[in-house]
Protein backbone atom coordinates (compact mmCIF):
# COMPACT_ATOMS: atom_id res chain seq x y z
CA UNK A 1 0.00 0.00 0.00
CA UNK A 2 1.28 3.43 -0.96
CA UNK A 3 1.00 5.95 1.88
CA UNK A 4 1.53 9.69 1.79
CA UNK A 5 3.07 11.09 4.96
CA UNK A 6 3.15 14.70 6.10
CA UNK A 7 6.21 16.01 7.92
CA UNK A 8 6.66 18.90 10.35
CA UNK A 9 9.52 20.48 12.26
CA UNK A 10 12.69 18.42 12.31
CA UNK A 11 11.06 15.60 10.31
CA UNK A 12 10.80 17.95 7.34
CA UNK A 13 14.58 18.28 7.51
CA UNK A 14 15.03 14.51 7.82
CA UNK A 15 12.80 13.89 4.77
CA UNK A 16 14.13 17.01 3.00
CA UNK A 17 10.46 17.52 2.08
CA UNK A 18 7.15 18.42 3.73
CA UNK A 19 5.60 15.17 2.44
CA UNK A 20 6.82 11.79 1.23
CA UNK A 21 5.26 8.62 -0.12
CA UNK A 22 6.20 5.26 1.24
CA UNK A 23 5.27 1.76 0.14
CA UNK A 24 4.14 -0.35 3.08
CA UNK A 25 4.23 -4.14 2.65
CA UNK A 26 2.58 -6.45 5.16
CA UNK A 27 0.01 -5.42 7.74
CA UNK A 28 -0.64 -1.66 7.44
CA UNK A 29 -0.35 -0.95 11.15
CA UNK A 30 1.14 2.15 12.71
CA UNK A 31 3.97 0.08 14.24
CA UNK A 32 4.88 -1.43 10.85
CA UNK A 33 4.81 2.02 9.31
CA UNK A 34 7.23 3.26 11.98
CA UNK A 35 9.57 0.32 11.34
CA UNK A 36 9.52 0.97 7.59
CA UNK A 37 10.11 4.68 8.08
CA UNK A 38 13.06 4.07 10.42
CA UNK A 39 14.60 1.69 7.90
CA UNK A 40 14.44 4.37 5.20
CA UNK A 41 15.18 7.35 7.44
CA UNK A 42 17.47 6.16 10.29
CA UNK A 43 17.63 9.69 11.75
CA UNK A 44 14.04 9.21 12.96
CA UNK A 45 15.33 6.71 15.54
CA UNK A 46 17.61 9.39 16.99
CA UNK A 47 14.69 11.63 17.96
CA UNK A 48 13.69 11.81 21.63
CA UNK A 49 10.38 10.27 20.50
CA UNK A 50 7.82 10.66 17.76
CA UNK A 51 4.17 9.85 17.27
CA UNK A 52 2.09 9.04 14.21
CA UNK A 53 -1.11 11.00 13.71
CA UNK A 54 -3.92 9.41 11.69
CA UNK A 55 -6.67 11.80 10.59
CA UNK A 56 -5.53 14.49 13.08
CA UNK A 57 -5.49 12.14 16.08
CA UNK A 58 -2.56 10.53 17.89
CA UNK A 59 -2.57 6.88 16.84
CA UNK A 60 -1.78 3.76 18.85
CA UNK A 61 0.77 1.24 17.53
CA UNK A 62 -1.84 -1.35 16.55
CA UNK A 63 -4.10 1.00 14.57
CA UNK A 64 -4.72 -0.15 10.97
CA UNK A 65 -4.00 2.49 8.35
CA UNK A 66 -6.33 2.85 5.37
CA UNK A 67 -5.27 4.33 2.06
CA UNK A 68 -7.53 7.41 2.38
CA UNK A 69 -6.20 8.32 5.85
CA UNK A 70 -4.16 11.46 6.41
CA UNK A 71 -0.91 10.41 8.05
CA UNK A 72 1.55 12.75 9.74
CA UNK A 73 4.68 12.31 11.80
CA UNK A 74 4.63 14.25 15.05
CA UNK A 75 8.13 14.78 16.46
CA UNK A 76 8.41 16.05 20.08
CA UNK A 77 6.20 19.13 20.31
CA UNK A 78 7.59 22.42 21.59
CA UNK A 79 4.87 25.04 21.37
CA UNK A 80 4.13 27.67 23.96
CA UNK B 1 -17.01 30.02 25.62
CA UNK B 2 -13.90 28.66 23.94
CA UNK B 3 -11.85 30.94 21.66
CA UNK B 4 -9.02 29.15 19.84
CA UNK B 5 -6.75 30.55 17.16
CA UNK B 6 -3.47 29.91 15.40
CA UNK B 7 -2.22 32.99 13.61
CA UNK B 8 0.75 34.31 11.66
CA UNK B 9 -0.11 37.81 12.87
CA UNK B 10 1.04 39.36 16.19
CA UNK B 11 -1.16 38.61 19.20
CA UNK B 12 -2.81 41.53 20.96
CA UNK B 13 -3.01 40.89 24.70
CA UNK B 14 -5.66 43.51 25.43
CA UNK B 15 -8.03 42.14 22.82
CA UNK B 16 -7.48 38.63 24.26
CA UNK B 17 -8.53 39.94 27.68
CA UNK B 18 -11.53 41.73 26.21
CA UNK B 19 -12.69 38.51 24.56
CA UNK B 20 -12.93 36.58 27.84
CA UNK B 21 -14.35 39.44 29.91
CA UNK B 22 -17.93 38.85 31.03
CA UNK B 23 -20.11 40.74 33.51
CA UNK B 24 -20.31 37.52 35.55
CA UNK B 25 -16.58 37.03 35.96
CA UNK B 26 -14.77 38.14 39.07
CA UNK B 27 -11.30 37.66 37.67
CA UNK B 28 -9.24 36.88 34.58
CA UNK B 29 -6.00 34.93 34.65
CA UNK B 30 -3.70 35.54 31.67
CA UNK B 31 -0.56 33.68 30.67
CA UNK B 32 1.60 35.45 28.10
CA UNK B 33 4.49 33.51 26.61
CA UNK B 34 7.37 35.72 25.46
CA UNK B 35 10.50 35.04 23.42
CA UNK B 36 13.55 34.96 25.70
CA UNK B 37 16.89 36.40 24.59
CA UNK B 38 19.01 33.49 25.77
CA UNK B 39 18.80 29.70 26.10
CA UNK B 40 21.42 28.02 28.30
CA UNK B 41 23.65 31.07 27.95
CA UNK B 42 23.42 31.20 24.16
CA UNK B 43 22.08 34.31 22.45
CA UNK B 44 18.83 33.71 20.58
CA UNK B 45 18.39 35.59 17.30
CA UNK B 46 14.82 34.49 16.58
CA UNK B 47 12.33 31.64 16.99
CA UNK B 48 10.46 29.99 14.16
CA UNK B 49 7.10 28.36 14.97
CA UNK B 50 5.38 25.82 12.81
CA UNK B 51 2.03 24.08 13.41
CA UNK B 52 0.12 21.12 12.02
CA UNK B 53 -2.75 23.55 12.13
CA UNK B 54 -5.74 21.29 11.66
CA UNK B 55 -4.63 18.89 14.39
CA UNK B 56 -3.28 21.62 16.66
CA UNK B 57 -6.67 23.38 16.71
CA UNK B 58 -8.34 20.07 17.55
CA UNK B 59 -5.90 19.34 20.39
CA UNK B 60 -6.27 22.89 21.74
CA UNK B 61 -10.05 22.48 21.75
CA UNK B 62 -9.71 19.20 23.71
CA UNK B 63 -7.61 20.97 26.35
CA UNK B 64 -10.06 23.86 26.66
CA UNK B 65 -13.03 21.48 26.91
CA UNK B 66 -11.26 19.44 29.57
CA UNK B 67 -10.44 22.59 31.57
CA UNK B 68 -14.06 23.74 31.31
CA UNK B 69 -15.14 20.37 32.72
CA UNK B 70 -12.64 20.45 35.59
CA UNK B 71 -13.06 24.04 36.74
CA UNK B 72 -15.93 26.46 37.04
CA UNK B 73 -14.77 28.98 34.41
CA UNK B 74 -16.66 31.33 32.10
CA UNK B 75 -14.51 31.78 29.01
CA UNK B 76 -11.27 30.27 27.78
CA UNK B 77 -9.01 31.77 25.12
CA UNK B 78 -5.98 30.05 23.58
CA UNK B 79 -4.15 31.93 20.84
CA UNK B 80 -0.83 30.74 19.38
CA UNK B 81 1.50 32.28 16.83
CA UNK B 82 3.29 30.70 13.92
CA UNK B 83 6.06 32.15 11.79
CA UNK B 84 9.17 34.08 12.78
CA UNK B 85 9.26 35.73 16.22
CA UNK B 86 11.86 38.08 17.64
CA UNK B 87 12.96 38.64 21.24
CA UNK B 88 10.02 39.95 23.30
CA UNK B 89 7.40 38.82 20.79
CA UNK B 90 4.44 36.83 22.09
CA UNK B 91 4.07 33.23 20.85
CA UNK B 92 1.13 32.32 23.07
CA UNK B 93 -1.67 33.89 25.12
CA UNK B 94 -3.96 31.92 27.43
CA UNK B 95 -6.78 33.82 29.12
CA UNK B 96 -9.38 32.38 31.47
CA UNK B 97 -12.24 34.22 33.13
CA UNK B 98 -14.09 32.86 36.15
CA UNK B 99 -16.29 34.02 38.99
CA UNK B 100 -13.48 33.27 41.45
CA UNK B 101 -9.72 33.38 41.08
CA UNK B 102 -8.80 29.83 42.12
CA UNK B 103 -10.58 28.33 39.10
CA UNK B 104 -9.04 30.89 36.73
CA UNK B 105 -5.49 30.34 38.03
CA UNK B 106 -5.72 26.55 38.03
CA UNK B 107 -7.39 26.25 34.62
CA UNK B 108 -4.87 28.65 33.04
CA UNK B 109 -1.94 26.66 34.45
CA UNK B 110 -3.43 23.37 33.27
CA UNK B 111 -4.06 24.76 29.78
CA UNK B 112 -0.54 26.08 29.13
CA UNK B 113 1.14 23.02 30.70
CA UNK B 114 -0.95 20.62 28.60
CA UNK B 115 -0.55 22.68 25.42
CA UNK B 116 3.21 22.32 25.74
CA UNK B 117 2.85 18.51 25.97
CA UNK B 118 0.22 17.62 23.38
CA UNK B 119 -0.39 20.32 20.76
CA UNK B 120 1.49 19.73 17.49
CA UNK B 121 3.36 23.02 17.31
CA UNK B 122 7.14 23.17 16.98
CA UNK B 123 9.72 25.85 17.58
CA UNK B 124 13.17 26.20 16.14
CA UNK B 125 15.63 28.30 18.09
CA UNK B 126 17.99 30.20 15.84
CA UNK B 127 21.26 31.23 17.52
CA UNK B 128 24.11 33.36 16.22
CA UNK B 129 26.03 30.16 15.43
CA UNK B 130 23.39 27.57 14.53
CA UNK B 131 19.84 26.40 15.07
CA UNK B 132 17.97 23.65 16.88
CA UNK B 133 14.44 22.22 16.91
CA UNK B 134 13.54 22.43 20.60
CA UNK B 135 13.06 19.06 22.38
CA UNK B 136 13.66 17.05 19.20
CA UNK B 137 16.65 15.13 20.54
CA UNK B 138 17.30 13.54 23.94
Amino acid sequence: MNIKILAFGIVKEIFKSSAIEINLNGAPTVSNLKAELEKNYPRLSQLASYMIAVNDEYATADLIIESKDEIAIIPPVSGG
Amino acid sequence: MVDIKISEKPLDVQSCIDRVMTPQCGGIDVFIGTVRATTKGKTVVRLEFEAYEKMALKEMKKIADEAAKKWNVHKILMHHRTGILKIGDIPVVIAVSAAHRDAAFEACRYIIDTLKKTVPIWKKEVFEDGEVWVAAHP
